[in-house]
């Protein structure tokens, strides 16, 4: 009686850990978390992409738009997978696409932009990264949202795909 | 040659109080480093990884100690970015009293056992 209850215990045991590896399996590579207290962009000055000027982020942010926040570097293989909805994102009208190029060479990147297309109004380069910690990322890809009171309202850690999209057009609409 | 001495003297302890002064500051990165955690790793800390992620923050953690915030401006600031996982040792707040006094609880609760236990042996 004592064997069976502890063969039934071990079956149970077993079948939760299966269930709960086989859930890990299918679950998506996106990590969205949550944000609880919205906060303001930070204020940073960032260079621009194709000139050596550089841009004060009241400046980017001047109007009174969503814009979507778009980390990617040339090096990064899920941003080549995500680039193509970028690139139908940005003909929306409704909110900007702004691109930060990160911790990247610059002629891969303009050869990247060249070969896929440029989805963003603006890009602005983080060659040390540091500037996406002030906006609080992991790496790249990385996409936030900004409303038009300036604040980070959502954020998609990972490539973005089809269902995300469909999502931020929701939000920006 | 007077002059030459004192100034000799006054440039090696220049140096020396700038070599004291940044033996200072990279003891106190490394100490920050250690206790900020890696968000894209495996049970690493900052200062134990080479990821893009880690190297930013060793950037940014560089950048603020030169622009002389301390140690709990600099974890306030992480905080305020990545959350409190980002810090391995959490600050006492709503979130975390559980956390930290469970362990007191239980050391209360086994200590009053095993008193319990000896004075009913004893007796």
């Amino acid at each position: 009686m004592k064997n069976k209850l502890s063969l039934f215990a071990i079956i149970i045991f077993l079948s939760f850990c299966f269930a709960i590896f086989y859930k890990g399996l299918n679950h998506t590579n996106t990590y969205t978390p949550k944000i609880t207290d919205k906060k303001y962009i930070p204020i940073f000055e960032a260079k621009n992409f194709n000139s050596s000027t550089y841009l004060k982020s009241k400046k980017i942010f001047e109007e009174d738009i969503y814009y979507i926040v778009n980390i990617w570097a040339s090096w990064c293989v899920p941003c080549r997978t995500e680039h193509p909805l970028l690139m139908k994102l940005s003909k929306n009208e409704s909110a900007k696409l702004i691109g930060l190029n990160y911790r990247d060479n610059l002629d891969n990147a303009k050869k990247f932009i060249n070969e896929f297309g440029n989805p963003y109004s603006q890009i602005l380069t983080d060659s040390d990264g540091t500037l996406s910690v002030e906006l609080g990322a992991y790496g790249v890809p990385e996409t936030f949202i900004i409303d038009k009171n300036k604040k980070i309202i959502k954020r998609f850690i990972g490539p973005i795909n089809r269902k995300i999209v469909e999502e931020i057009k929701l939000i920006i609409k | 040659m007077k002059i030459l001495k004192i100034f000799i003297i006054l440039f090696l302890s220049i140096g020396f109080s700038q070599l004291k002064s940044n033996e200072k500051n990279d003891e106190l990165k490394n100490k920050i480093l250690k206790n900020i955690r890696c968000l894209i790793c495996q049970g690493q800390s900052v200062y134990d990884s080479e990821s893009d992620f880690a190297s930013s923050i060793k950037l940014i953690v560089d950048k603020k100690i030169n622009d002389e915030m301390s140690e709990d401006q600099i974890y306030k600031f992480l905080r305020d970015k990545y959350g409190d996982w980002v810090i391995y040792e959490p600050e006492l707040n709503k979130n975390t009293y559980v956390l930290w006094l469970l362990p007191l609880l239980l050391f209360v609760v086994g200590g009053a056992i095993i008193r319990k236990n000896l004075i009913f042996k004893n007796s």
